[in-house]
């Protein structure tokens, strides 16, 4: 076996490779751009001509939608409770797990297990109760009956992530910090914190995308279309209009955008938010 | 990663002779020490306890009543909702298409993510844009992909039947998720292209950890591709593909607004998970009392679930945060 002999079956052995990664890559892009170039046609184009390009290129679907008030009102919208959710998640839970990483107490763990339960817990279990309680407390129809209880479900994998971190800070730091005088929220705040700035952005980066595609509980709460999320307005859409389909798919893009954008820019802390988060949880 | 919990694994070792020590300060001092440690859960231990597991011992209450969601619960009927709930064709059909799903995920897509995943582990030239490709569904919302979907299956006016037509595939095309005996698959094709880009970048954060030199020996002791994958790849990513099935799972169980934006669990419940019946009835027919009943049920099976996947199948992992909890303990 001579080495130019393996180097040649080597590059021959890729090509099936490249033809397998390439139609997988087909099919995982075709349903977006078939959804982007639909957007730029009639919706009597789309029925006439499914796989061209545009004949003339309609930018009516997407300028309309852009000059319409809601499509802004809803990104406007799911920022907010987005921004919400995420400064309560990590505030609470980074809190919480400062507690239960750097202090030993009695019940420590109890309360640690208490929270590690919560990942077994899917909204749909607790949606009819935390509904009739949200009405109760007047909360239907306000941004904070989203927030809350989306940071509250939050809370279980962003306490375990951050916890997991707060721990690997070495002791000797936090003993230095209490001689020169530093209380234990002091410790917290100027040094646990600013050194555990990676794995903040990490679960932040998780709750921004888990509030930014949660459904069932917009759903419920917002019925008044003030405050639509994208994914609550998105349905809506498509049921007014569903018959005129280029007119959704348009809205489908623009509504695509936000979400896409974001992970080109957080790509990295998702990835290590996923598989940090996996292996954790 | 692994490394972190091996350390994780024999928790606060400094802590302890300390906790001795403290035993002996005045109990004013470790009351109040007691209460700083505490305090700072507190704002997310009244979140939790609130929006969460209140929530849920409320369903467990209200899951004994006759409940139609106004004034406060009177009709008092034990377990009757239970009874009624096993004996639903609806709530059986519902385990049966999570068998399904979860079936599906495990011998379909997750090998699929995993071929994948060791491909894309090798040198390719583009390799970088292939997984921001394959992973970029998973960021979008279920309902976004649910529309798009819905539309891409519309019978013969979406793009599937059209593709089919014009190959002359015609008779292949259908009515996808409005046909009883079809909406299952093509439902499950949506999850597949979203959801596998997921698993394969679990794998692939796995494969990094194998170090290369066992590939090298394996191949100088002249070990082909089948075999290095089996006898090394699969075994010493084991910890990750349990992990990735368990997800898998716990997402088929409570799989919602996907089904929700495509088929609304139609036709007649062809579709219909748990989590959908439980919203028909408790927000469409308002009995709450039942759909209460049957999300205390949808929390048991997944609770039973994890904790029996954690007792025999993750128990060899230090990952996990309930394994490594009990070591903690």
């Amino acid at each position: 076996m001579s080495a130019p002999d393996t180097v040649g079956r080597r590059r021959f052995g890729k090509v099936p490779l490249y033809v397998i990664v390439w139609l997988v890559g087909i099919v995982m892009v075709t349903p977006l751009l078939y959804a982007l170039i639909s957007g730029f046609k009639s919706t009597d184009q789309l029925s006439s001509n499914p796989f061209g390009l545009p004949s003339p290129w309609v930018t009516s679907n997407y300028t309309d939608i852009l000059a319409s008030g809601s499509f802004w009102r809803m990104l406007g919208s799911s920022t907010l409770v987005a921004i919400g959710t995420t400064l309560l998640t990590v505030g609470a839970a980074a809190l919480a797990a400062f507690s239960l990483a750097r202090f030993s107490y009695r019940g420590r763990e109890l309360l640690f297990t208490l929270f590690t339960m919560g990942l077994m817990f899917p909204f749909a279990v607790a949606i009819l109760p935390l509904f009739i309680l949200l009405r109760t407390f007047g909360l239907l129809d306000n941004p904070w009956g989203v927030i809350l209880p989306q940071a509250a479900f939050g809370l279980p994998i962003t306490i375990v992530i951050l916890r997991g971190f707060f721990r690997q800070i070495p002791g000797e730091l936090e003993e230095a910090a209490t001689l020169d005088g530093c209380s234990p929220f002091g410790f917290f705040w100027r040094i646990l914190l600013p050194m555990a700035r990676p794995a903040l952005g990490t679960v932040s980066v998780l709750a921004v995308v888990s509030s930014w595609n949660n459904f069932l509980l917009p759903l419920l709460v917002f019925s008044n279309e003030t405050w639509w999320t994208i994914p609550v307005g998105v349905q809506q859409f498509q049921g007014q209009y569903a018959a005129d389909i280029a007119r959704v798919f348009a809205y489908l893009v623009l509504a695509m955008v936000p979400a896409l954008a974001f992970y080109a820019v957080a790509e990295r802390q998702l990835i290590g938010g996923i598989t940090m988060g996996a292996t954790k949880g | 990663m692994t490394s972190t919990y091996v350390k994780d694994a024999r928790p606060a070792v400094a802590e302890e002779p300390q906790r001795d020590l403290g035993n002996r300060r005045p109990l004013a001092r470790r009351v109040t020490d007691w209460l700083t440690a505490v305090s700072f859960t507190l704002p997310a231990l009244i979140l939790f306890g609130a929006l969460v597991l209140a929530p849920i011992m409320y369903a467990v209450y209200v899951s004994l009543f006759n409940w139609g969601g106004f004034g406060s619960p009177t009709d008092y009927t034990g377990l009757d909702n239970y009874s009624r709930l096993i004996k639903d064709p609806v709530f059986l059909g519902d385990l049966w298409r999570g068998l399904l799903l979860v079936g599906f995920s495990i011998l379909v897509q997750l090998p699929f993510a995993l071929a994948m995943a060791v491909l894309l582990n090798q040198k390719l030239r583009g390799r970088a844009l292939y997984r921001m490709l394959f992973f970029a569904p998973y960021v979008l919302s279920e309902v976004i992909t649910g529309v798009l979907f819905s539309m891409i299956f519309a019978p013969d006016a979406g793009l599937a039947d059209k593709v089919l037509g014009a190959v002359g595939l015609d008779g292949l095309g259908g009515l996808w998720f409005a046909d009883q005996s079809t909406v299952m698959p093509t439902l499950f094709l949506v999850m597949t292209w979203k959801y596998f880009g997921f698993h394969m970048m679990l794998y692939l954060a796995g494969l990094q950890g194998i170090p290369a030199e066992l590939h090298e020996a394996a191949r100088i002791d002249g070990a082909n591709a089948w075999e290095r994958f089996r006898y090394i790849t699969l075994p010493l990513l084991g910890p990750t593909v349990r992990i990735s099935a368990f997800l898998s799972v716990i997402g088929a169980i409570q799989l919602f607004d996907l089904v929700w934006v495509t088929s609304q669990g139609g036709p007649d419940h062809a579709s219909e998970t748990m989590a959908i019946t439980l919203f028909q009835y408790g927000f469409k027919r308002y009995q709450i009392g039942y759909a209460s009943a049957l999300s205390i049920a949808l929390f048991l099976i997944s609770l039973v679930f994890a904790l029996a996947y954690q007792r025999f199948v993750l128990r060899r992992d230090t990952e996990g945060a309930l394994t490594n909890m009990r070591a903690t303990r």
